[in-house]
């Protein structure tokens, strides 16, 4: 009988599919897994010790660079949760903008998903087509911020400016683009028989086991369960907004990704709703320089974020800074069915789940 | 279906003067104490369908530690969030990992940055910061 | 006019002889040295078309991808390879302290020593063949699977995980892609009745191959993407999966010559593919060394076409393909041109 041995590789923190600064600890018996372990920390910044020591409106760049391929998503979770906390109005305007400026980060955000899904399975050029739409999400918040990817534009009681005369015209071509560009991704990549043989049926996470983990988001959704905070629990204007739920079946790659595709779409709709419906006025309510929220509140409030529930649990002692915040990143808690849906399957699989999970490590390391 | 009502209602015929209700702009709020968790989680999640433990996390106070946990039903879209006073000097709580598996890596990470031992939890190792590291960031006298 | 550029370097050949036997030395060692000759000028010819493919892929992955590629150094940035070649030569050679030197030291030029010894066979125009062995398609074929071996021994030597991941890969898969390429060649070697390559290029002198034996073109053009690790087929590099393969630890120099290698394969199995399928150097109006190099190059530009587009295979998949689809498909069409050369016998043909 041949002797075999079973090989442990690190897949990461330095890895081309590492996606920031993950570590996955796998074991290998010839190209299958069987165990894998998941190894975290590697952008760990402390941010919720940070928080405890600025004040509510200086902690809002360092929300921003949460989720940073999302960033409008990660600060909107934050001023919205501070707004809670200190019973503090938004201007309708504002909101709106919050809406429009919230969904182009959740598209830029499942383009990039896409894209480096394709790099990481070997289709060099969807990356790039990706990265070619993405970038006018990115000359977009140039426009209103300065700022391509940590533009912390919304402050608490609305957002810093009143948009840019150019932005209009840019948003609006972008969206009469959008249905070309996912034609395009069909075209090169969903269409490919390779790429589905790779990702149809790989990875899969039944249901159940999303539920009992905690699974959020796209990829919850993936797996047949309509649960969308934007229409379970509305927060800001959301309930104002026609829009639909891509749903599932299997929770497979395959499907996480299809559920991606069709969230861009929506969010393309909610974003023409948004700018049809938008009222003129201010952009920022008064709300005072320092501010004290009353002693002993405390709020936990949650969004829909790009890769899932975006938590933030602030409590205040009366001071100006927060006596304890803490962030429920969806990443991170997303991550952890990773060892469950790689277990069994091919070295070449765990990349595909990764990258199909679409975690931010800046938001699972925090 | 259950109301919140009836849920609050069940949960206080059960554990009478143990539960403490808190008053809470935005949610349903209960203290309790620490030892009775596993049995009040079960009974959330197995007869009032609380099936999705959205967030565990934990405030030091100085004096004492407080749990937070925010509960949601997932088919009935209703939440609760259960508190619960940990001792300072020695914070240990039972693990909620059998009844929702997500509390896995949110306990690692309150044991890694707060210290707080959850017992009946397998895998009870430091997740963000190095094994070796010593202290425990969040707590207040870091 | 036409006739001088169409011999141009057979006449060279001629007059090198002469001149050779003109300095005293007997007409077998002129012919020795000028097979050495021939085959430093078929090296050097070699090395320029890849000095250009490098800018080349390049550029069309550019074109592609809808970015300039490079355009800094010369006009198109036509300078750019010999810039990184220039680099990669002036870089510290790096060998890990636990590799087995002397394997490490010696897989690369095994590599590129057995892809260049590839060109000796290939007829590049008319009467301008190094050799003209009469096994010569059986040489190319049995000279390309050596590459695995030299593979093997980087990522063997490497001893470094990936590396051995990677070099598992690449023999796994060159052994099983080495039988639809044999198989699918064997079909023109049965209509031309020779494994000389000259007498196939000769054999086409009416038709084609691809038109006679379009399967086995598919074959041979699928089973050579893999035998050549170009994308889709690019599993023991896998950048994204393995970080390079087995090349993992290579750097400097020795990386570049695994780099050369695989471009020198590259033109070499468009260059047969040409040969056998394209009909060779034949071609109207052109001299006949001018027609090779564009059928080349046109298969080329196919591969880098399919790179640039094509996700990656998975390994099982890709094992599968070989031999559930791709074996089954050449035998089938061994069977049929035997069937098809039988009949067309019985016709009198």
């Amino acid at each position: 009988m041949l002797q075999t041995e079973q090989l442990t590789i690190n897949i990461g923190p330095q890895h081309p599919s590492a996606h920031g600064g993950l570590h996955v600890e796998a074991v290998l018996d010839g190209e299958m897994v069987t165990d894998a372990i998941v190894h975290l920390g590697y952008v760990h910044r402390s941010v919720e010790k940070i928080a405890e020591n600025r004040t509510y409106a200086q902690y809002v760049p360092y929300t921003a660079r949460l989720d940073y391929l999302a960033t409008h998503l990660s600060v909107m979770g934050y001023v919205q949760a501070v707004e809670k906390l200190a019973d503090i109005e938004v201007p309708e305007r504002a909101e709106y903008i919050r809406v429009i400026m919230g969904e182009l980060s959740r598209i830029a955000s499942h383009q990039l998903c896409i894209g480096s899904m394709a790099i990481d399975i070997g289709a060099t050029t969807g990356l790039l087509y990706c990265m070619r739409d993405r970038e006018r999400i990115m000359d977009m918040f140039e426009m209103t911020s300065g700022q391509r990817l940590l533009s912390s534009y919304m402050c608490i009681g609305g957002i810093a400016e009143e948009l840019p005369e150019e932005f209009f015209p840019a948003v609006h071509s972008f969206l009469q683009d959008l249905p070309s560009m996912i034609k395009e991704y069909e075209g090169l990549l969903f269409g490919n028989e390779i790429l589905q043989a790779r990702l149809k049926g790989i990875g899969k996470l039944s249901a159940q086991d999303a539920l009992s983990y905690g699974v959020t988001g796209p990829n919850l959704r993936a797996c047949g369960v309509n649960y969308d905070i934007r229409k379970i629990e509305p927060y800001g204007i959301y309930d104002r907004f026609d829009f639909k739920v891509p749903v599932g079946s299997n929770g497979d790659a395959w499907d996480r990704l299809m559920v991606r595709k069709e969230e861009i779409v929506q969010s393309g709709s909610i974003i023409q709703q948004a700018l049809e419906q938008m009222p003129e006025g201010a952009v920022r309510s008064k709300v005072p320089r320092v501010l004290k929220p009353e002693k002993g509140r405390e709020v936990y409030h949650r969004i829909e974020g790009a890769k899932g529930d975006l938590g933030y649990y602030i409590v205040s002692d009366g001071g100006e800074k927060p006596y304890r915040l803490h962030v429920r990143a969806p990443s991170f808690i997303n991550l952890m069915v990773l060892p469950l849906i790689s277990i069994g399957g091919l070295l070449q699989d765990i990349i595909v789940n990764i990258a199909t999970l679409d975690p931010v490590l800046g938001e699972a390391d925090r | 279906m259950n109301t919140m009502q009836t849920v609050m209602e069940d949960i206080q015929k059960t554990w009478g003067d143990q539960v403490e209700v808190l008053e809470d702009k935005y949610f349903d709020m209960i203290k309790v104490p620490a030892p009775i968790l596993p049995e009040l989680f079960q009974k959330l999640n197995r007869e009032h369908g609380f099936n999705y433990l959205a967030n565990l996390t934990a405030v030091d106070y100085k004096d004492r530690f407080e749990l937070v946990y925010h509960i949601y039903s997932m088919p009935d879209n209703r939440k609760l969030a259960v508190k619960a006073d940990l001792d300072h000097d020695n914070p240990a709580a039972p693990s909620a990992i059998t009844i929702w598996p997500t509390a896995d890596w949110q306990e690692r990470e309150l044991f890694d940055l707060m210290g707080i031992r959850f017992e009946g939890h397998p895998n009870l190792k430091r997740i963000l910061l190095p094994d070796e590291f010593e202290g425990h960031p969040l707590r207040k006298d870091f | 006019m036409m006739q001088k550029i169409e011999t141009i370097f057979v006449d060279l050949a001629d007059w090198f002889i002469v001149l050779l036997q003109g300095w005293g030395i007997p007409l077998a060692w002129a012919d020795a040295i000028l097979l050495l000759v021939q085959f430093l000028g078929v090296v050097a010819i070699v090395l320029f078309n890849i000095t250009i493919l490098v800018w080349l892929e390049r550029k069309v992955s550019g074109f592609i991808q809808e970015r300039p590629g490079p355009n800094r150094l010369g006009p198109f940035g036509i300078l750019q390879t010999i810039a990184d070649a220039l680099k990669l030569l002036t870089k510290e050679d790096i060998i890990p302290s636990k590799t087995d030197r002397w394997i490490f030291r010696t897989a690369p030029i095994l590599f590129m020593t057995v892809s260049v010894m590839l060109y000796i066979v290939l007829p590049l125009g008319k009467d301008m063949q190094v050799v003209d062995l009469n096994v010569g398609l059986f040489f190319f074929i049995s000279l390309g699977s050596l590459s695995t071996i030299a593979v093997l021994m980087g990522g063997w030597s490497s001893n470094n995980k990936w590396s051995l991941i990677g070099a598992m890969r690449s023999v796994a898969q060159m052994i099983s892609y080495e039988i639809p390429l044999a198989l699918s060649l064997m079909g023109v070697v049965m209509i031309a009745g020779s494994l000389r390559l000259s007498d196939i290029v000769a054999a086409q002198g009416n038709v084609w191959f691809i038109i006679l034996q379009p399967i086995a073109f598919l074959t041979y053009f699928i089973a050579a993407t893999a035998e050549l690790n170009r994308g889709p087929f690019d599993m023991p590099e896998a950048e994204q999966e393995l970080t390079a393969g087995a090349y993992t630890e290579y750097s400097g120099m020795r990386y570049a010559l695994f780099f050369l290698a695989e471009y020198t394969n590259l033109v070499a199995v468009s260059a047969l593919a040409s040969t056998v399928f394209l009909g060779g150097w034949q071609g109207p109006g052109l001299p006949s060394w001018l027609w090779i190099i564009i059928k080349t190059w046109l298969v080329m530009f196919v591969f880098m076409w399919i790179k640039w587009t094509l996700p990656r295979i998975r390994m099982d998949h890709l094992m599968a393909f070989s031999w559930k689809v791709l074996i089954p498909v050449s035998l089938f069409n061994i069977v049929a041109t035997g069937f098809g050369l039988y009949i067309f016998k019985g016709l009198g043909g």
